[in-house]
């Protein structure tokens, strides 16, 4: 669907329409909603921005409804997707969906000024939608990184006008950040990289992560090698690709855990048997969206994760 | 019929997740109406949120509500008066699959088959790919269901089966191949849904179907005559063939339409004749537009509800549709289980 302005009749009736999202399903970034008189943010987030500071504020990321909480900003905040769980009060806001599957009416009706969320909201139409109801639309870049975690504390900051308390924390993050990686990067140099293996078990078939996936940045970022190599995103998993990636450990959530009914009955599926990791019964498992969220618990997740894999592998 | 379809229209218009009250409509209406025709855009300084919110979400939603409902409406009775089969239907016998096989190829793989496509073209190769697929689907099952005397509903319904099964394979292969943020627009664009319609497309698909429903009304009398067959037709002077090929184009215009822009909705192409034919006879004069009006009316009904539901999220419009119509197309399959 061309995603422009009712500008005038010409625009369509050349076919000439600007950008093209077609039905909901052209995935393309948020681009800058050219619209005099709709004061628009659809570009990521780059800190140079007047201070938002938000009077009813929705958002659309586990991770930055994190952020608010620990700011103690929760005042502000009148809706939030469904990926926003934590902490539990969070859970109790209203909620406009699923963060890719948004509906613009339903986020209008909480009448908010700010939206935040980060790139992977959508689709990409409903949030030029918003835009163009004069709602400040402010999204971070999400490229699993350290980074991605700072600028949303600062986009927050922002969001919420507490920059010097965001700052503060950014800094506290950034000291436990650092401690982190430091560990990670000494045993990674002392050759002790363990190949290891995310599976990602919410329902149905398990799924085991590729490139390009929080979970792939994840284990680098612990210290791990992705045992799956060569493709994006996430495939089913299965027997004989596992003996042939030969993981040695096996890294999951706990939710995932409780979904197939403990670990007991997650090592039960045959496609894991033939792994190295089953002689061991070597796991780490993390609470999903501390894992695979990149918000505040970042740090705590790689240490756990690292320190996991350092137990596995003596 | 179209007093219905007004009612509908107005009764959906101050419904939403967004409280409009509803006596403000009409000025609200005149207001966006206003600073369109003075070229400002919905997105004036003066305009209320209130007015944003109806001007540049809610009313093109309406509209393609509209133009969706309509055109399945009209490609349903289309099709049923075609095969002379109250069964047939563009969801059932695959057409609206087949559409959406070749969008969601377009979709997933256009980047790789075509990269140089360019984004200026919008929608347009998206809705000729959705048209193509339909038109395909639909003359692939009319060729294997014709015999010398008519169609053959067993075999319809079996190919109808058979290219379903096939386009949701192929689907099924696309969303393995796409990324997670295609497949999470795939599955919400396979159960149908009006979100996010803008005035582009909205505007198209209205043109499309009006000038589909004034070309089906000429259809009417050829179509009324291939109902007592199509010996009989031939021998009235009918063409038959290049009645029954304007109407497979037709239908499949539509419906490939519709498709691109709004994914799969089910079962009003099915249900919507069916009652026309019900409360007003077989009369294709009468059937034609009164079943794209009863379809419309559906439409905007069932989009309200999903708008409304579980706000301020959103339900799928086709899980809606499917909801109603499934039912009523158990209980009609009971009525003709003779024939099948």
């Amino acid at each position: 669907m061309p995603s422009l302005n009712r500008r005038d009749c010409l625009a369509w009736a050349g076919g000439a329409a600007a950008a093209a999202l077609a039905g909901p399903l052209w995935a393309q970034p948020a681009r800058p909603v050219a619209d005099a008189g709709a004061k628009s943010v659809m570009q990521p987030f780059v800190g140079v921005q007047p201070p938002l500071a938000a009077k009813r504020l929705i958002s659309l990321s586990g991770a930055l409804t994190e952020i608010i909480y620990l700011l103690d900003a929760e005042p502000l905040l009148v809706g939030s997707d469904t990926t926003s769980n934590y902490p539990e009060a969070a859970d109790k806001t209203p909620k406009v969906g699923y963060v890719r599957q948004l509906a613009a009416e339903g986020v209008l009706s909480l009448k908010p000024d700010t939206v935040i969320g980060t790139t992977e909201a959508g689709p990409p139409v409903v949030l030029q939608q918003i835009a163009q109801a004069g709602v400040t639309v402010a999204l971070v870049q999400s490229d699993h990184s350290w980074d991605e975690v700072l600028r949303k504390i600062r986009l927050v900051g922002q969001a919420t006008g507490k920059q010097a308390q965001a700052e503060q924390l950014a800094q506290r993050l950034q000291t436990q950040w650092d401690e982190t990686q430091a560990k990670v990067r000494a045993s990674v140099a002392a050759g002790r990289a363990p190949r290891a293996l995310f599976v990602l078990a919410h329902s149905g078939t398990p799924q085991v992560a590729g490139q390009a996936t929080a979970a792939d940045a994840l284990l680098r970022l612990g210290g791990a090698t992705n045992v799956m190599q060569g493709f994006n995103g996430y495939r089913p998993l299965t027997a004989e690709a596992m003996a042939q990636a030969a993981p040695q450990v096996i890294v999951t959530t706990t939710q995932g855990l409780e979904a197939v009914g403990g670990a007991e009955k997650f090592w039960a599926r045959p496609e894991l048997a033939l792994t190295p990791a089953f002689k061991n019964k070597s796991m780490v498992a993390l609470e999903a969206s501390q894992l695979l969220g990149y918000g505040p618990r970042l740090p705590q997740a790689i240490q756990a994760l690292h320190q996991g894999l350092l137990a596995i592998q003596p | 019929m179209a007093l219905l379809v007004l009612a509908a229209f107005v009764f959906a218009a101050g419904q939403g997740a967004f409280a409009i009250d509803a006596a403000r409509l009409p000025g609200i209406t005149w207001n966006a109406w206003l600073h369109w025709w003075q070229g400002t855009g919905a997105a004036s300084p003066g305009a209320s949120t209130e007015q944003l919110v109806f001007a540049t979400i809610r009313l093109p939603r309406l509209i393609m509500g509209l133009a969706a409902g309509a055109g399945l409406g009209l490609a349903g009775a289309l099709m049923q008066g075609l095969f002379r089969n109250p069964l047939a239907d563009p969801g059932l016998i695959g057409v609206s699959s087949g559409a959406a096989l070749a969008a969601a190829a377009l979709i997933v793989m256009g980047a790789l088959w075509f990269p140089s496509l360019p984004r200026s073209l919008g929608s347009w190769p998206l809705m000729l790919t959705a048209f193509a697929g339909g038109l395909v689907t639909t003359f692939l099952i009319y060729g294997l269901s014709q015999t010398g005397g008519g169609t053959r509903i067993g075999v319809m319904l079996l190919a109808g089966v058979a290219i379903n099964a096939l386009a949701m394979a192929g689907l099924g292969l696309l969303s393995f191949l796409s990324t997670d943020e295609q497949l999470r627009n795939l599955q919400l664009w396979l159960m149908g849904s009006l979100g996010s319609t803008r005035w582009p497309v909205a505007i198209t698909a209205c043109v499309v179907v009006a000038v589909a429903m004034a070309m089906a009304q000429r259809l009417a009398q050829p179509l009324n005559a291939i109902a007592l067959g199509e010996a009989q037709a031939s021998l009235m002077g009918v063409g038959v063939e290049r009645t029954k090929r304007l109407a497979v184009v037709l239908a499949a215009l539509v419906v490939g339409c519709i498709t691109a822009g709004c994914g799969m909705i089910g079962f009003i192409g099915l249900v919507a004749p069916h009652w026309v034919r019900m409360l007003a006879g077989p009369d294709h004069r009468v059937v034609l537009p009164a079943s794209a009006l009863l379809g419309a009316a559906m439409v905007v009904f069932a989009d309200a509800f999903a708008r409304t539901v579980v706000a301020p999220a959103e339900l799928p419009l086709g899980v809606l549709t499917a909801l109603v119509g499934v039912p009523l197309f158990l209980a009609m399959l009971r009525q003709f289980r003779r024939l099948l």
